[in-house]
């Protein structure tokens, strides 16, 4: 039984990492532009769908290549997306907002499905596919590479935001806009700089789950929905909040498909985010909301 | 009675369209998707329009109407009506239960609430395949019949759709108009305010939440009927999605906005099937342009630049012509089809 446990709970968190990559994405995003943004798993499927079309075929480009020109692609799309769609509608409602970002969504997937077409994709594992042993449960090496992945991806994020210059304007930004534009901060090129590093991390977490759960031009419906699960579920607009998400989500999923029933398991995991809002209505780690007259 | 004159127009629309373009596909097939639609979105926009409680998972109430009344009648072989009236006691409980605390919560928690609903009740329509069919669906569903008129042809359905829209717009304008339709627009604009003046916003909120269910359960229960055939696919949480965007794209607050915006949804896809491979990505586009350059929605956008328009036409007495507030650009879809062959070639 134990074995059984440590087993589900090394695919938790291997999922897991995925979804707390496409939260921080969103959480990225939230606090610098309170824009929910429903591209976010498309950023993912992007960075996937890049690096395999890169690195395919005799002449395609070393795998390294490829991920560094997924990624790259990725961020101009995420910068294209603030830009032309998010930047023009200023001012607009919550909800219109989040409607463009679906349009968005719809747009992107309809690109992808004229660029690559219906099939499904897969990369090659970074570094062979002998499953490893610890105790009685097993990891794909792939797996381990989306654990470390995940780790440096939000350690990065979080050196960034709290100890460089850069990262503290955007921060700035989200705080107050005009107050940050007074002391000097341009405002438009920090969002503009928000997004692509949204993407940017969507990208690397598509890239880094293609080898495993393989990828194709829908793959970011879903992941962008439980991005979004993650990050209510942690508190919106606290990033380690969302990454906390999402390793919880991964793992209460893995479980529940293993111990009670994998056609429930999503069924399962909207049940707890639904119980954790009913006692916490701002989520695990969330500050509650007061109401201003 | 000008309170009422949209209704008329509605009410003439329906009733002139058929007789105008007889036996055409678009007027008596898809204007009946087209009427089920406007429905979903009139009685979502009463919750989000006009309570400005947002939900994602509308499609679940669509679902539960349908399902009762599909389960009852093919597999126990009810009649329909008594069908459809424990469908929608069903229906209301459910929405009663859950209301409560999932409407305490606000904005994008409560999106999701409503979205994690939607999609629990799916899972459990494609999960409990002893009872309904599971992702196969259910067929064999009886038609209905209405004092010995069975309702059996194309324009049968869309009289019975079409007058079935005509009470439900008659119904949530005069809602909007009472007491209990003020009580929801003033929780709207601020919860505290609302309950400083004596409204109890938690009652007000359930009320609406219960009854844009019980209209959504209405609706599935005919869907259910007409089709003959009910499938976990036309309950997705894609389909919420997509009522919410019937009710932002026509303008949020408008009873007619959301009509409107659930035709141009539901005609806009048959319209595009002649792009082929490029229809997806034509339609993101054409939402993404309307709400960039609409941000109020099309019925009150559009609105707006008539209003404008006749303003240049007739030359007004009073000299400097008041100043529109900036959102409201005069240049509305013409930029979002350029953006597109822009992309195009990227593409």
């Amino acid at each position: 039984m134990f074995d059984l446990i440590l087993q589900f709970l090394l695919t938790g968190i291997t999922v897991g990492s995925t979804y707390a990559l496409v939260g921080l994405g969103f959480a990225i995003i939230y606090n610098s532009s309170d824009v929910v943004n429903f591209a976010q798993g498309e950023f993912v499927m992007i960075g996937g769908m890049s690096a395999v079309a890169l690195s395919a075929g005799d002449a395609g480009l070393p795998l390294w290549a490829a991920a560094l020109g997924a990624v790259l692609i990725t961020t101009l799309v995420g910068m294209a997306l603030q830009r032309f769609a998010i930047a023009p509608a200023r001012g607009a409602s919550v909800v219109t907002t989040i409607i463009i970002t679906i349009g968005a969504s719809i747009f992107l997937r309809g690109v992808a499905l004229l660029v690559w077409g219906k099939d499904l994709f897969a990369l090659p594992p970074f570094s062979g596919n002998t499953p490893i042993q610890i105790g009685n449960a097993t990891v794909l090496p792939q797996s381990l590479w989306v654990m470390g992945g995940g780790v440096a991806l939000v350690l990065g994020a979080q050196y960034f935001f709290n100890r460089t210059t850069l990262g503290k304007a955007i921060l700035a930004c989200s705080c107050n806009k005009t107050a940050a534009h007074l002391v000097g901060i341009n405002v438009g090129v920090m969002l503009l700089l928000a997004y692509g590093i949204a993407a940017a991390i969507g990208a690397m977490a598509g890239i880094l789950i293609a080898p495993i759960t393989f990828t194709s031009y829908d793959t970011g419906v879903m992941l962008g929905l439980k991005g979004f699960s993650a990050a209510i579920l942690g508190g919106m607009g606290n990033p380690m909040g969302a990454v906390a998400g999402g390793l919880l989500l991964g793992i209460i999923e893995s479980l529940s498909a293993g111990l009670i029933s994998s056609g429930y398991k999503d069924a399962i995991g909207f049940i707890i985010l639904l119980l954790v809002l009913f006692f916490r209505p701002s989520g695990l780690f969330g500050k509650a909301s007061v109401e201003r007259v | 009675m000008k309170r009422l004159s949209g209704l008329f127009l509605l009410a003439a629309a329906i009733v002139l369209l058929p007789i105008l373009f007889p036996d055409n596909y678009f007027v008596t097939v898809v204007g009946v998707t087209a009427g089920l639609n406007a429905i979903l979105a009139v009685s979502l926009n009463l919750l989000m329009g006009y309570a400005g409680q947002i939900s994602l998972g509308h499609a679940a109430f669509f679902g539960l109407g349908a399902y009762s009344s599909a389960i009852l009648t093919a597999r126990y072989d009810w009649n329909p009506w008594p069908a459809l009236l424990l469908g929608l006691a069903f229906t209301g409980v459910i929405a009663y239960v859950v209301a409560r605390p999932i409407l305490r919560l606000k904005g994008h928690y409560l999106a999701m609430a409503t979205l994690g609903l939607g999609i629990i009740v799916h899972i459990f329509i494609v999960q409990l395949g002893w009872l309904t069919g599971g992702p196969d669906g259910l067929g064999g569903i009886p038609t209905l019949s209405l004092f010995g008129w069975a309702v059996d042809s194309d324009q049968r359905w869309y009289i019975v759709i079409g007058t079935l829209l005509v009470v439900v717009v008659w119904l949530a304008l005069n809602i909007i108009d009472s007491r209990s339709g003020r009580a929801l627009r003033a929780l709207h604009g601020s919860e505290v305010a609302a309950e400083m003046m004596g409204i109890n916003t938690a009652a007000t909120k359930t009320g609406v939440f219960v009854l844009a269910a019980l209209i959504a359960a209405v609706a599935g229960s005919v869907f259910a009927h007409q089709q003959a055939f009910v499938s976990p696919d036309s309950f997705s949480f894609f389909f919420s999605i997509e009522l919410v965007t019937m009710v932002v794209l026509g303008g949020m607050a408008s009873t007619y906005g959301a009509v409107l915006g659930a035709l141009i949804l539901t005609f806009l896809p048959e319209l595009l099937v002649v792009f082929e491979d490029y229809e997806v990505m034509i339609f993101g586009g054409i939402l993404m342009g309307m709400m960039i350059f609409l941000p109020q929605g099309l019925f009150v956008g559009l609105g707006d630049l008539l209003r404008k328009l006749r303003r240049q036409a007739t030359p007004t007495p009073r000299k400097p012509a008041p100043q529109e507030p900036a959102s409201h650009k005069p240049t509305p879809q013409k930029p979002a089809p350029q953006k597109e062959e822009k992309r195009h070639g990227v593409a």
